[in-house]
């Protein structure tokens, strides 16, 4: 959110004027996902698993994540049965 | 317009009210320390003499997030509580308030445990005094039912869109009868109207301040350090509205019932050299004494204060400011302040002003106890001993203690 409103130009009730898909809270992540394909099944566990719904399914079949919204839980690397989840530094 | 005389106590004033306005919804939790209000509503709502959508919750905390569910979604949202009830709200309380939902509450003012008492103080709705609520206090019956038509009316200004609460003294008022003038049932109805709805900017453009899946909007959703105190400080001015919307309703409703209701009520202030300030139904036999007094050449008076939140500051000055002693009576503590709630208002009040009165703190009433005639009448002699003196000495005094 760049642009903020002062009080007196918001509205009441404390009503989003945006959409919760502006508020990346990617942001408050310190770590990510880093997949390693070879090992991949593509049992989209890792998807099914995510709270924030930022992994999604690729068109091939693997998966990816989005930064904007991952907040680095690693749920995705302790639910992974293959182990090909390895959770790295945020960049 | 014929008016009715009806014999009800508090507590039945207040459900034959809403049972005129006939809310959407009504969710209440039905036991202890619940009082009758709900009791009559769902006969009511038995009888199908309501439209209402009667919901017993299993806790007064459920009753109150189920009013502010329903309120959200555009419903006339009601309930009614007590003491503990009240308590066990709190956390909804600011929600309700912080979401700008016009719900309208019934606190019949009883103590707050422990120990164990279900009697007559303001220890409860004093503990919500900062939930963002209007606080209406009544005297007796009459002004129960009145403010229970008055209230839709201030909660849903377009100004205000703020959650009130009805508070009034449990069993003074709540178990007692007394002639109550109603209103015809058309009249309540068009008084209230319908429930109107402002137009805010949602995430997918404008819309109604109300869920409603065909436009929807997030009413209070996660709001950090980004946007949190702006949303906070329009409650606030929402607070300086309501105090100038509650008396152009007041105006209204005079105009349709003949009863004239204002934010102060001064009674025989104009010469009075000592006054008692204070809610409530205490304020009636404060009446019967100022009287007495003044039979007696004393220049008693006294303002009782009908809204309590927002404080009418300024109304109350206009009224009590040339008064060189004021006792400000009140059935609350507040444990280790300088004194009570109404107290330190008062006080902070008069601090900028030109004259200032001697304020001193006269706490009455806890857990139930009565309060005589002949305690009020203390009370003036303490103020007038003050007067003679040019000194407070003792600011907070227990009236009715034993020692």
């Amino acid at each position: 959110m760049s642009e903020k409103k002062g009080w007196k130009s918001l509205d009441k009730g404390a009503v989003a004027y945006k959409s919760s898909r502006d508020y990346e809270t990617g942001d408050w992540g310190v770590a990510q996902p880093k997949f390693n394909r070879e090992k991949c099944t593509k049992c989209t566990l890792c998807h099914f698993y995510c709270p924030e719904g930022a992994i999604k399914v690729r068109d091939d079949g693997y998966m990816e994540v989005d930064l904007r919204y991952c907040k680095g839980c690693g749920v995705c690397a302790e639910e992974c049965p293959v182990k090909c989840i390895e959770m790295v530094a945020k960049r | 317009m014929k008016q009715k005389l009806m014999g009800l106590n508090g507590d039945e004033a207040a459900a034959y009210a809403t049972k005129q306005v006939d809310p959407d919804v009504v969710a209440a939790y039905p036991i202890t320390p619940q009082t009758i209000i709900v009791e009559r509503f769902s006969e009511y709502v038995a009888d199908g003499q309501v439209h209402s959508e009667f919901v017993a919750v299993e806790s007064e905390h459920s009753a109150l997030s189920s009013c502010i569910g329903a309120a959200a979604a555009g419903a006339r949202a009601y309930t009614a509580t007590a003491a503990n009830g009240l308590a066990l709200m709190w956390e909804m309380t600011y929600i309700a308030s912080g979401v700008r939902l016009p719900i309208v509450m019934s606190v019949v003012n009883r103590a707050l445990s422990a120990p164990l008492n279900i009697h007559n103080d303001h220890s409860d709705s004093m503990g919500a005094r900062d939930s963002g609520w209007i606080q209406i206090y009544c005297e007796n019956s009459q002004e129960v039912y009145d403010a229970h038509v008055e209230a839709w009316r201030i909660a849903e200004h377009e100004d205000v869109l703020l959650p009130v609460m009805i508070c009034f003294d449990g069993y003074t008022i709540s178990h007692t009868m007394e002639n109550v003038m109603t209103l015809p049932d058309e009249d309540v109805k068009g008084f209230v109207g319908k429930r109107g709805f402002i137009k805010v900017q949602g995430h997918l453009g404008e819309a109604e301040l109300r869920l409603d899946p065909g436009c929807p909007i997030s009413m209070g959703p996660v709001d950090l350090q980004d946007f949190y105190f702006e949303h906070k400080v329009h409650q606030m001015e929402a607070m300086d509205e309501a105090l100038k919307v509650i008396p152009t309703v007041d105006k209204e409703y005079g105009a349709l019932s003949g009863r004239n209701y204002s934010h102060v009520h001064p009674y025989r202030m104009d010469d009075a050299e000592v006054a008692i300030l204070g809610l409530g139904s205490a304020m009636g036999t404060t009446r019967a004494v100022v009287d007495e007094l003044r039979g007696e050449g004393v220049k008693a008076g006294m303002v009782k204060l009908r809204t309590f939140r927002p404080l009418p500051a300024a109304d109350l000055m206009k009224v009590a400011g040339d008064a060189p002693v004021l006792g400000v009576i009140e059935k609350d503590l507040s444990f280790g302040a300088v004194g009570s709630p109404l107290y330190e208002d008062v006080r902070a009040a008069f601090y900028g002003a030109g004259s200032k009165p001697l304020v001193a703190n006269y706490v009455h009433g806890l857990g139930g106890r009565d309060t005589s005639m002949a305690m009020i009448r203390g009370i003036y002699e303490d103020l007038l001993k003050i007067k003679r003196k040019g000194r407070v000495d003792k600011t907070m005094n227990y009236v009715g203690l034993r020692e």
